[in-house]
């Protein structure tokens, strides 16, 4: 792939001046419409079907792609389809081609011996296999109040898979991490467009990196990655936000100090209180790095605004995760949250992965009720029942409401 | 590390029990090249004052979709988001430009 410096001209020249007046048409490839629950919009998105591997999703931005998943599909199962899992890019350099033969992965920096790794010689090695909640550090940004800016997700940037592949730290020990290090940087094929501009890289501390969880995945569901999900190598970190989850994986660098580059430095910083919640205006606060994920639980066969009929129970089903453990309990309120039961439990597929519940609400009298899920994790922690909020829209996990109408 | 070890455990059960992945167990898993390609936006800046600095600089790096769907924001947080362009992404652009642009999408009302 060439990684042409500014082709705007040229670009701007292919795409045609005369299209300008085409702006606000439907484009041909999209799939319908949808509406996103977004406070005070705006809230119609594409839905496109338009990208390789991909079934309809919700089009946040063509290029680089932001492709979120329509939330229908999380009632479907607590695996998520390879073709409509939520798809987030930084940089629109992507590799278009990639050569399962000619990929190679390299591990280098403070080791004893430099490797450079084909697919073929990673699959021979021990294989792991996890199920693991992929989530956008900004999942439900767009969600917000008051709102912030950034990818205007509603709640469908996240999605949960079994991961097939090799132990980072099995990678690491053939290289032989050597005394001294502190850390190891992941760097994925995707570029800049701008060669000036900071790749993306992002860094875990050591022993993390070496707890035989974290992973390389070579498939996800079984079957290999998508190209706009990393294929043919991604970083799998259970429990962690995606953004330590590289795509495209090709360089592994081990570091004899902390990695001091945008991308842990600057970006990706959460507020170091707990749920990294804050007022808006809030200033005052240390910020570190963005890392463990946080319990939440979502309705998901009953739609705000959904309809039911008085003196009837309502069956109420949906999906869990615990963060970085597994799920405790889901609690469910047919009154706002001043009274709970507990919901019966699905299959437990490991301590990372989506986890479904269900229950039956009582029969409820005529008029408008708030339907509440919540859920707490097996190290105790329960989704807060206020909304969370920080500037730059990460880590909300505030429990959900759902209006239901009985008439 | 009990949690480990019981990831472990569970994902060698799940390899037990599903049979279809057992069997594929047996062998390593091959790999099929990729070759796809991506689709392009057509969509540009609406029409006004600052829309033709916005065409021009913006849509080299990224189409226009995610932009013209942010929340209402206050001509202070788009003055961050594009100079946050300019100084860490890099993004050439003139200082006229970068006025222009910030003018421009302070100016936008968001549509549905």
């Amino acid at each position: 792939m060439s990684h042409p410096a500014i082709p705007r001209r040229a670009m701007l020249a292919g795409l045609g001046l005369s299209g300008l007046g085409l702006a606000a048409a439907l484009p041909a490839w999209a799939a319908g419409t949808i509406k996103l629950p977004l406070p005070g919009g705006p809230d119609l998105r594409d839905l496109t079907t338009a990208f390789p591997g991909k079934g309809p999703m919700i089009l946040q931005r063509t290029r680089p792609p932001l492709l979120e998943t329509p939330f229908e599909v999380f009632d479907q199962g607590v695996f998520t389809p390879n073709d409509r899992f939520y798809v987030r890019w930084h940089w629109a350099s992507i590799p278009t081609e990639v050569d399962a033969n000619a990929y190679r992965l390299t591990v280098r920096g403070h080791v004893d011996r430099e490797l450079s790794l084909s697919l073929d010689e990673l699959a021979r090695l021990p294989r792991f296999e996890i199920a693991a909640v992929n989530q956008c550090s900004g999942n439900s940004r767009g969600l917000f109040e008051p709102r912030v800016p950034g990818a205007q997700w509603a709640n469908g940037s996240m999605g949960n898979a079994r991961w097939t592949g090799v132990r980072l730290k099995d990678v690491l020990d053939r290289a032989g991490v050597k005394a001294g290090a502190v850390q190891v940087r992941f760097s994925g094929l995707d570029e800049p467009v701008v060669d000036e501009a900071p790749d993306f890289k992002k860094s875990l501390d050591l022993d993390h990196a070496r707890d035989g969880e974290v992973m390389l995945a070579y498939a996800m569901n079984g079957e290999q990655l998508p190209l706009l999900n990393g294929f043919p190598l991604r970083l799998v970190v259970p429990g962690w936000y995606s953004t330590y989850w590289v795509k495209m994986l090709s360089d592994i660098e081990v570091l004899d100090k902390p990695d001091d580059q945008y991308w842990m430095k600057t970006a990706y910083r959460i507020p170091d209180v707990p749920g990294a919640n804050i007022k808006p205006g809030q200033t005052g606060f240390k910020t570190v790095p963005i890392n463990r994920m946080v319990p939440r639980s979502f309705v998901t066969n009953l739609r705000d605004g959904a309809q039911a009929t008085a003196g009837s129970p309502v069956a109420v089903r949906g999906i869990a995760f615990g963060g970085d453990c597994g799920v405790r309990t889901v609690e469910i309120s047919a009154d706002g949250g001043a009274t709970w039961s507990l919901g019966k439990l699905g299959a437990d597929e490991g301590p990372y992965s989506f986890r479904r519940f269900e229950g039956d609400l009582p029969a409820l009298a005529a008029g408008t009720h708030a339907i509440k899920v919540r859920c707490t994790n097996t190290n105790g922690l329960a989704q807060p029942m206020e909304r969370v909020w920080n500037g730059a829209g990460f880590m909300q996990n505030g429990v959900e409401t759902v209006s239901l109408h009985v008439a | 590390m009990v949690t480990s070890r019981t990831a472990f455990l569970l994902a060698a059960l799940a390899l037990a029990s599903a049979p279809t992945f057992a069997a594929e167990a047996a062998e390593p898993m091959r790999f099929t090249s990729q070759q796809v390609e991506l689709p392009t936006s057509d969509r540009f800046f609406p029409e006004g004052p600052g829309a033709e600095a916005a065409n021009n600089n913006c849509l080299a790096c990224h189409s226009a979709g995610m932009v013209l769907t942010q929340p209402k924001l206050s001509k202070a947080q788009w003055s961050e988001t594009v100079n946050k362009m300019v100084h860490v992404y890099k993004a050439p652009m003139d200082e006229a430009d970068v006025n222009a642009i910030v003018d421009y999408l302070a100016a936008m009302k968001p549509q549905p």
